[in-house]
């Protein structure tokens, strides 16, 4: 995490814990960094602070001074100074840190304002956690277990609210469930600069509802979804799909776009249901976008390509087209490919005596979490020196030398090479090596097709647009017909007659720590979870594409042509 | 080892005899020829089944024909053989039900797995969910001896139930609708 290297630290007493924390720094989080939670609703960490929900209330006291001399007046008690305590309770997320503050939050007080608090958000709440999704990571379920009723002692009607309003084309608003917290209304006026939700009506009517002619429909919506601390903002496309309790988390990375947000991936039994972000204050705080969330799809998509040889096979069928043409073969990598498994193409590149070539994609970067270069890892590619300059969109040079006879057989490390600029003319010229997980034009015309894994059913590490190498793990099993890269690149060298290289992770790793400048006394393992910085230096001067976003300022602006 | 002799007691003339242990042991064969049978011929003649039996689990409609179950999957998640397998499902907007929201795509009970234990029925929010009197399962194939949702609630028949809970829901949008309580 990145905290501003000179900040005032001041001491404040939590529960009768001491801990310096940086001036400004708000109850709430001073409380968590002594293991002390304070419940809230509308609070968010990134979001701006508006008191509503009123259930982080505090006893806050300071040290007593005398009104005339200002000296500390002692208790003679306790031989302290004396701390005046204001006799009503205060909201945590709006009370920040100063000198000798003083937080009590466990007080019979505090307990019953906790009760109250709760007892007037259940009034119009519908009880219907068997049919809601939030149910298992819902707020109001949780601190109704330490501070609700257990019975209700409303006997008036409860409103009727709006139920099942599309806000927009991924985002289902149950109205009755809201609290009222404002955290989506806040996140789309702050975060996703697109102020569309709001509150309507009065008291115990007020609504939330989009404005009138508008809709919930920026890449962004779904984060409301994420930060909604009830069930009443729910994700259209997980909407009744799985229990959140039956899920399996794993670590893993937003592979649409350079900026690499870091994501949860929730699967069961091999199946993935959602996507969802994962804090990093460095990258993406709290949030991803939309179109990230649905790259899952791609796990089980009819155009998933499977074998039925087995990978010796089709290594075999692999073997005979290099030895076919040796020295007339080119290399395309991938900006998707793992820096392990750009490594191994480096490798196998140097193995076959033949040239390595990279693809751009590019689109308009939205300046927060989707960056112009849609590749994830095009840094990986040249951190780990299998190209020496930043990718072309199409791949010219490898057509002219195709036309020219220069190359007759192409690996293609996951690219579509007809979308990359390659003609069916020239596709009919060479004998094309494919590898990927999805049908295309090139994998059609392929001599041979060896099937590889979604980023979900593999691990590795990709390097983002700050240079930073991050981790994905593996989330699912893959299909079978689907083979690991890492060992399917290994085999190629070995086929292609080079040395022997690794095809598992750590084995990479441990090459990649002593080939690499950049990455020298990493390992796999001890990329932390947060990632780690590399020293970009050697290519500062590179026009990279990407504009700025959020925690990233690039460099140097490119020159667009 | 100590050695205790003991002294044999000599038989009276009524045990030389044998004749009052062999009418003893008469009586109690004569008893049963006469007494009511007590044994069930299985299965033409059924054991009536006590209150709180634990048989197989089934699921139940309301009164009105509406499948209870919402497939809050709790039964599943509950299930220490992890008999049951739910698929959620969402209730068609246009459906008499819609205020339900949720219904199972596909309920299925493994009775090979299921160990009626009950846990299911006391789990179950909706009380859709119930251990009832059936208690002979049988099949040629494993399959057969998966309960499909279908099944289930053919064995499960209609729940006598007072509630109304999700009727009542649906009277107060109703009243809303037409300008009751908001």
């Amino acid at each position: 995490m990145t905290s501003p290297a000179k900040t005032e630290l001041v001491t404040v007493n939590i529960d009768g814990k001491e801990i310096a924390v940086p001036k400004g720094t708000n109850v709430i989080e001073a409380a968590r960094l002594v293991g002390v939670d304070v419940p809230h609703y509308c609070y968010h960490p990134k979001l701006s602070v508006v008191g509503n929900c009123r259930m982080c209330l505090v006893e806050m006291g300071m040290p007593a001074v005398d009104p005339a001399t200002k000296a500390p007046v002692m208790d003679p008690a306790t031989g302290c100074q004396k701390i005046n305590w204001i006799p009503r309770p205060q909201i945590g997320c709006a009370t920040n840190a100063s000198p000798g503050l003083h937080i009590r939050t466990q007080t019979p007080q505090i307990r019953d304002c906790r009760e109250g608090v709760m007892e007037f958000l259940l009034i119009n709440h519908p009880l219907d956690c068997p049919i809601c999704d939030q149910a298992g990571e819902c707020k109001l379920q949780e601190q109704s277990t330490g501070y609700g009723r257990g019975y209700s002692r409303f006997v008036e009607q409860k409103n009727v609210k709006p139920k099942r309003t599309q806000l927009g084309p991924r985002v289902t608003l149950d109205d009755e469930r809201c609290i009222l917290c404002s955290r989506c209304i806040r996140f789309s006026k702050e975060i996703a600069k697109d102020d569309v939700l709001g509150f309507i009506d009065r008291g115990s009517y007020s609504t939330l509802t989009c404005y009138p002619g508008r809709k919930l429909e920026n890449n962004y919506s779904l984060n409301t979804v994420d930060i909604c601390p009830v069930g009443a903002l729910t994700s259209t496309d997980f909407r009744f799909k799985m229990r959140v309790w039956f899920l399996k988390q794993t670590n893993s990375l937003d592979t649409e776009s350079s900026v690499g947000a870091n994501t949860v991936v929730w699967s069961r039994e091999g199946v993935i249901y959602r996507i969802t972000p994962r804090r990093n204050d460095a990258v993406n705080d709290t949030w991803m976008a939309d179109s990230g969330r649905l790259l899952y799809k791609a796990v089980r998509a009819e155009s998933r390509l499977t074998a039925k040889d087995s990978l010796a096979a089709l290594l075999a069928r692999a073997e005979t087209i290099l030895r076919l043409s040796p020295g007339l073969a080119a290399v395309v990598g991938s900006g998707q490919s793992s820096v392990e498994e750009q490594f191994l193409t480096r490798q196998l590149a140097h193995a076959l005596n033949a040239p390595a070539y990279l693809v751009s994609r590019t689109a308009e970067g939205d300046g927060i979490l989707v960056s112009a270069d849609r590749n994830p890892n095009v840094r990986g590619a040249l951190v780990t020196g299998l190209v020496s300059d930043l990718p072309q969109p199409y791949l010219d040079d490898l057509g002219e030398a195709i036309d020219r006879g220069d190359v007759r057989t192409v690996v293609s490390v996951g690219e579509d090479l007809m979308a990359a600029g390659l003609s069916a003319t020239q596709l009919a010229k060479i004998s094309v090596i494919q590898l990927g997980t999805q049908v295309c034009a090139s994998s059609v015309a392929a001599s041979v097709v060896i099937p590889t894994l979604t980023v979900f059913e593999k691990a590795g590490t990709m390097i983002n647009q700050q240079f930073r190498l991050q981790r994905f793990a593996k989330a699912v099993a893959g299909p079978v017909g689907a083979f690991d890269d890492l060992e399917v690149l290994a085999r190629l060298i070995a086929a292609a007659g080079g040395p022997a290289e690794p095809s598992d992770l750590a084995g990479v790793w441990t090459r990649l720590a002593a080939e690499i400048p950049a990455l020298r006394g990493l390992s796999y393992a001890a990329v932390p979870e947060t990632g780690v910085v590399l020293d970009a230096s050697p290519w500062a001067s590179l026009p990279f594409v990407e504009g700025e976003s959020l925690h990233h300022r690039p460099a140097l602006v490119a020159a667009s042509a | 080892m100590p050695v205790i002799p003991v002294e044999r007691k000599p038989l009276t003339l009524a045990e030389r005899t044998y004749l009052p242990q062999i009418v003893h042991g008469l009586k109690t064969t004569f008893r049963h020829l006469v007494a009511p049978n007590v044994t069930l011929e299985y299965p033409e003649q059924r054991p009536e089944i006590p209150g709180g039996y634990r048989g197989v689990p089934t699921l139940v409609r309301d009164p009105n024909g509406r499948e209870k179950c919402v497939s809050c999957q709790l039964c599943e998640f509950v299930c220490p053989p992890k008999a049951i397998r739910i698929t959620p499902g969402e209730i068609a907007p246009d459906s008499p039900q819609a205020h339900v929201e949720r219904a199972p795509q596909a309920f299925d009970i493994d009775m090979l797995r299921c160990i009626y234990c009950g846990l299911c029925q006391e789990v179950c929010p909706e009380e859709a969910i119930w251990l009832q009197t059936q208690y002979s399962m049988t099949g040629y194939t494993r399959e057969e001896m998966v309960n499909h949702k279908d099944r289930l609630y053919e064995l499960g028949g209609t729940l006598p139930d007072a509630h109304h809970k999700w009727d009542k829901k649906k009277a107060a949008e109703n009243a809303a609708a037409h300008g009751g309580h908001h």
